[in-house]
């Protein structure tokens, strides 16, 4: 592609979109919306198959100054590149989804086109203060899109949802600034190689932490996010499952853990404690929802704490790992919330119990609903096993309580899921109106096919998708190799076993989430 | 050797077009296209078994493509034959094919055959996929893969609040299994760096001695490796403490039984510990353990299967006790006589789940044998198999010819090779192996009683009133509304206030008018091809399974000197099983036939050790009280109490608190409005930057 800026255009596409959204009616308003994003997507299939692989690190980039050091910088590597296919591939989907909003249809549109401006922005940003501006931003469509046309209690959400990331971004403001000073320039590449003192990374990674910890959502700074699922509409819950939380993800693999390699390492312990009680805990929690939002929203925090457990494994496997649980919790649990849209659009609620007996009168929802299921459990041949079992085989090299703990999660997920499923689809129809629903139309055929093909493509071949990011997953690794805990197994070889010293307690011998594993 | 792709692929490409394709071109069609495609896998399967009966033919790989590379670990899609696979595949395969042809008769009647057929289809794929495995990833990828399918023929009757619950039970139990599956090749991939089983299994014995840290446990590297594993095949394999779901998974149409629940899935740990043998050698007390579990499943199981009345589940117990010997046999290391078990008993026990399908179709659907009884005459030919199955799982045989029914070699094999073991755990199994076969012969001989002797019982069966009554053509409404409730009877003197609805002339011979009828040829076929198979396998291919190391050609860890000491046991030994065999016999036709008042006497007379065993030693009650309970309530207190009423509490909500009471001021600012926050926040990032670096 040369020097084609093509990430600039495929941030223009959707900001002119949106624009152009405002001042038309509400048909012009949807089909805009569409050939946008749909616009969008071939850009990102272009830029996916003309990327590189094993070629230079940073592709695409542009670079305008702007002023005093701040630039207009644009690149991206392979993991950023995962990320904002991801993005693209969801949109469209989002707007096909968005049929039932009735109420201000062009703003609708507008807010989700910027949106797409603001995940591709944040993905490719290589200035930091850039990266910051598209990161804070992402906010505010999702603010106006759960605030609006959101359920009845949006403005709770809405306001829990802007609390949080308050408390998280100015810290991580701060940071920025001194690490910009310090280091003289705010690119990003450049601060990623920069060796900061150790004693202040510690600052820095608990000033980025505070920021990303809630964007994922780590337990216990979650509970905005079941709130803001359950009122946001259908296609505010993809976008927000499906690419805002990769954010907090993301910034973890592109700022904590390469700036702060050391303070990662000594602060492992405390995401492994959060992660392994996250698994359970979350996961329990989930178990006993009756509202179906709020269950695969609680399943999101217990599948985010997977990829941070396979983040600060600190090897290969841990990190491929976590990027494949983004990639594909962001396709399946998107995917889900969609399932659970499609049930919505005719009952208008969210109550499980008011369901039941649907494979009788949509057996091929049913199916649909099984697929995302089964990968939401992780089965083996869909995305969530890779990505699922590379986090925790990267996690056993290093510590066998967090791949223990992290892995009774694959219990867990199934009870709840499958609780879920058998309330839903199985059983006798109980309500005369569910039982009168008209299976999957055409349009809704068109949003959830790709989605199931592009999860079991991911659980057949993920190849496709780990080879991109396969040589900047290498150069993260080798950063962090200086800094790697070191293995918890010690194994010792020879038939006279040492003196049994009962194994250094491992640091993230979290009783609590032990505790609640059994 | 590219055939193995045909018998591998085509059950999957059937199980698509047949489930996707239905509504096109219709139920007979989509049954058609999966049956034919099971036949020709089969067709194709059994000269590769055959092949390599004949020994000296190595195991080849053919492989198919990347699945994932992540650093050091990668592990690719590729299907492995060599003996143990080909073992498997005939059993598979044959099963599944006869499964498929007899579910036609079976399922007749059923509006979503398309679906039952794609499912059984898919099943076969993964089950084969499992078998054909050659690195420990993509056996957990067929691993997961059977459980799906057999999670949703469990669930195949979803309308049934009990068939749901069985498959979400089902599911999850081998999710406890598949945490140590999953822990274990973590483990093998850190010790070994690699997944391939090939590999693994050349590296194991270097292995030997050393130790590993795990959960802050210093502890036998193989040791450990081995147990994690075990775990997650005492999951699929039902074995004591993990059996809970296989009994409930009778809740699947009966040729689901069979397939899934009798002849293949639920021996997959039996065959994953046959592929792992070289491992499982370099770790002594690993196989100890695995004797043990074995032998503790067998004798649970069996005193379980001799208080049901449920015929059904009377044959899911047997099929518990008989992967325990698959078990014990496995871990004293007579992996051939585990082999030659698990192929028997593929066999007959298909053949006693297809034969109490045809029962139960013939008792228009009644399940509890109190209400069977005389059928000998009204059903011949599922008598004639009934019995062979029956001769087959008692071991049935001459010693001095050495010629009998399957299980005759089979279980003989496994009792004499846990004797002549020599070990402390070995003799252990084969005393709890030998009582375990005279309850067997039991249990099975009662199930024969009760079902095919003796006078007919039917009239008390609800199902039967209700074929009857369906017959009378609705005459009379009361007793119509009454039949909706439709509950099987707890006891056996149970209140049954139906009887108005049948004619008082017939009831004195017990049959409530009702006519069995034999079971259509699609379903005889099955059972007549099961017959040879329950009554010849072991004859024939004992000496293939036992005594050939040639035929094993390092697909199993083969161990000489065991097959050789099995020889040597003493005549008792050999006798054992043909001895307890003859006393089970005698006492269930003494208290089946001979004198029926004495079953009831026996229970009332032990009371609590009979209501122990007929409440199968009351593992649900103490799972319901220490699982799943505790798991909601831990959910709904994490949930009220952590998150609404603690981190909601003092988080956003105290701080909107704090808020609220601040000043006056601040309100005004506050303008309530999202966008003029954001507005804000962006204006002072502006300044902030600007005032930093200009």
């Amino acid at each position: 592609m040369g020097g084609f800026p093509i990430l600039s255009l495929m941030l223009l596409v959707p900001l002119l979109g949106a624009i152009a959204c405002l001042f038309v009616n509400e048909r012009a308003a949807r089909s805009i919306a569409l050939a946008a994003t749909a616009i969008d997507l071939v850009l990102g299939v272009i830029l996916w198959t003309s990327f590189d692989i094993g070629g230079a690190q940073w592709q695409f980039t542009e670079r305008a100054d702007v002023f005093a050091g701040f630039a207009w910088a644009l690149g991206i590597d392979g993991i950023a590149l995962m990320l904002i296919v991801l993005s693209v591939f969801l949109m469209p989907i989002c707007i096909l989804a968005s049929q039932a909003i009735s109420k201000r249809v062009p703003e609708y549109m507008a807010a989700f086109l910027f949106m797409e401006v603001l995940m591709i922005g944040v993905f490719s940003a290589q200035d930091i203060f850039l990266f910051y501006i598209f990161f804070e931003a992402s906010l505010i469509p999702m603010y106006l899109i759960i605030g609006i046309w959101g359920g009845d209690n949006r403005i709770y959400a809405s306001y829990k949802f802007f609390l949080y990331t308050l408390f998280g971004s100015l810290l991580m403001l701060i940071a920025m600034l001194w690490m910009v000073n310090v280091a003289g320039t705010s690119s990003i590449p450049a601060l990623m190689v920069y060796d900061f003192p150790v004693d202040a990374q510690f600052w820095l990674f608990l000033a980025f932490f505070a920021s990303f910890a809630v964007k994922m959502p780590m337990w216990p700074v979650h509970t905005w996010l079941p709130d803001a699922h359950v009122q946001a509409p259908t296609a505010g819950s993809v976008i927000l499952a499906g690419v805002l939380l990769k954010m907090g993800g993301y910034g973890f693999l592109r700022f904590s853990l390469p700036m702060f390699p050391e303070a990662s390492a000594e602060l492992a312990w405390l995401i492994w404690v959060l992660s392994m009680i996250a698994v359970v805990v979350t996961s329990l929690i989930a178990l006993v929802q009756h509202d179906m939002k709020k269950l695969i929203a609680y399943s999101s925090v217990a599948h985010m704490a997977i990829v941070t457990i396979g983040l600060f494994a600190f090897n290969v496997q841990g990190l491929e790992g976590a990027m494949m649980v983004m990639l594909g919790h962001g396709l399946v649990s998107g995917a889900l919330f969609l399932c659970v849209g499609v049930i919505y659009d005719r009952l208008h609620t969210r109550e499980i119990s008011r369901y039941g007996g649907l494979a009788i009168n949509m057996p091929r929802y049913a199916l649909f609903f099984l697929l995302f299921t089964m990968a939401s459990v992780g089965l083996p041949g869909t995305s969530n096993f890779v990505g699922e079992f590379l986090s925790l085989a990267g996690a056993y090299q290093v510590n066998s309580w967090v791949a223990f703990v992290g892995t009774t999660g694959i219990i867990l997920g199934a009870a709840y899921m499958l609780y879920l499923y058998r309330r839903v689809v199985f059983g006798e129809q109980k309500n005369a109106d569910a039982a009168a629903m008209p299976d999957l139309n055409a349009r809704e055929w068109a949003m959830l096919a790709p989605l199931a093909a592009a999860t079991l493509w991911m659980g057949i071949y993920p190849e496709s998708f780990l080879a991109p990011m396969r040589s900047d997953i290498a150069i993260l690794d080798a950063r962090l190799a200086r800094a790697a805990p070191e293995s918890d197994a010690r194994l010792v070889m020879g038939t006279v076993a040492p003196a049994a010293q009962g194994g250094d307690e491992a640091p993230a011998h979290g009783t609590d989430a032990h505790g609640g594993a059994h | 050797m590219s055939s193995i792709l045909i018998i591998v692929f085509l059950p999957l490409l059937a199980s698509i077009v047949a489930g996707l394709g239905h509504p096109a071109f219709g139920a007979t069609v989509a049954k058609a296209i999966t049956t034919a495609g099971l036949f020709v896998s089969c067709a194709l399967s059994w000269p590769i078994f055959l092949a390599y009966l004949g020994g000296d033919v190595a195991g080849q790989v053919v492989p198919l493509m990347t699945w994932v590379q992540s650093g050091d670990m990668s592990f690719d899609w590729a299907l492995r034959v060599d003996t143990l696979t080909a073992i498997m595949l005939v059993v598979i395969t044959s099963v599944s094919a006869l499964v498929h042809l007899y579910s036609w008769g079976y399922m007749a009647e059923d509006p979503d055959q398309p679906r039952f057929f794609a499912y059984l289809s898919l099943f076969t794929f993964a089950m084969l996929m499992l078998v054909t495995a050659d690195n420990l990833v993509q056996m957990f990828f067929g691993w997961e893969g059977v459980g799906l399918a057999s999670y949703l023929l469990i669930g195949f009757w979803y309308r049934k609040p009990s068939a749901g619950a069985a498959a979400i039970k089902a599911f999850v139990v081998n999710r406890v299994g598949d945490l140590g599956f999953m822990l274990g090749i973590f483990g093998t991939f850190l010790v070994f760096q690699t997944t391939s089983i090939p590999a693994i299994l050349e590296a194991a014995p270097a292995m030997q001695g050393s130790t590993i840290t795990f959960l802050s446990m210093r502890l036998d590297t193989m040791t450990i490796l081995c147990l994690l594993l075990f775990v997650g095949a005492m999951g699929k394999s039902a074995q004591l403490g993990l059996h809970t779901w296989l009994p409930d998974a009778m809740e699947g149409p009966t040729p689901v039984s069979a397939l899934i629940h009798a002849a293949t899935m639920v021996t997959a740990g039996v065959f994953m510990l046959c592929r792992l043998s070289p491992m499982f050698e370099a770790a002594p007390a690993a196989l100890t353990f695995v004797t043990f579990i074995g032998a503790a499943t067998c004798i649970f199981a069996a005193t379980v299967g001799t208080t049901q009345w449920d015929i059904k589940r009377v044959i899911a117990y047997s099929t518990c006790s008989q992967l325990g010997y698959m078990f014990f046999a496995a871990g004293v290391g007579a992996y051939g006589a585990a082999m030659f078990h698990l192929f028997t008993h593929a066999f007959f026990k298909a053949l006693l789940f297809l034969g109490a399908g045809s029962v139960i179709h013939a008792m228009h659907h009644e399940q509890d044998m109190r209400y069977y009884g005389g059928l000998r005459k009204h059903i011949p030919l599922t008598f004639c198999a009934m019995l062979a199955g029956t001769l087959a799982i008692t071991g049935v045989g001459i010693y001095w010819v050495h010629a009998g029914f399957a299980g005759f070699h089979s279980k003989d094999a496994i009792l004499e090779a846990a004797f002549a073991s020599g070990t402390g755990m070995g003799r252990f199994a084969f005393w709890v192996g030998a009582l375990a076969a005279l309850l067997t012969s039991f249990y099975s001989w009662r199930l024969m009683f009760l079902t095919f002797w003796g006078k007919p019982r039917w009239a008390l069966s609800e199902h039967i009133q209700h074929a009857m009554h369906d017959a009378h053509g609705h005459h009379d409404a009361h007793g119509h509304a009454e039949h909706a409730a439709h509950n099987p009877p707890a006891q056996e003197d149970a209140g049954h206030d139906h009887s108005h609805a049948v004619p008082s002339a017939q009831q004195d011979d017990g049959t409530a008018g009702y006519h069995p009828h034999e079971s259509p040829w699609s379903m005889l076929i099955p059972l007549v091809v099961l017959t040879v198979g329950a009554v010849f396998a072991g004859f024939m291919f004992s000496p293939f399974f036992l005594e050939s190391e040639s035929v094993w050609n390092g697909a199993i860890a083969y161990n000489e000197h065991l097959m050789h000491e099995m020889h040597l046991v003493p005549l008792w030994v050999k006798l054992s099983a043909t001895i307890v065999m003859l006393i089970g016999l005698a006492v269930a036709w003494l208290a089946y036939v001979r004198d029926t008042s004495i079953p009831g006497k026996t229970a009332a007379a032990l009371g609590p050790v009979y209501r122990f065993l007929f409440n199968k030693w009351y593992f649900d009650e103490l799972y319901h009280a220490v699982f799943v309970k505790p798991s909601f309530a831990l959910g709904r207190v994490f949930w009220q109490k952590g998150d609404v009423g603690g981190i909601d509490r003092f988080g956003p909500n105290g701080a909107a608190f704090v808020v609220q009471q601040g000043a006056v001021l601040a309100r005004k600012v506050q303008s309530g409005y999202l966008t003029s926050y954001a507005l804000v926040m962006l204006l002072g990032l502006v300044a902030v930057v600007s005032w930093v670096l200009v």
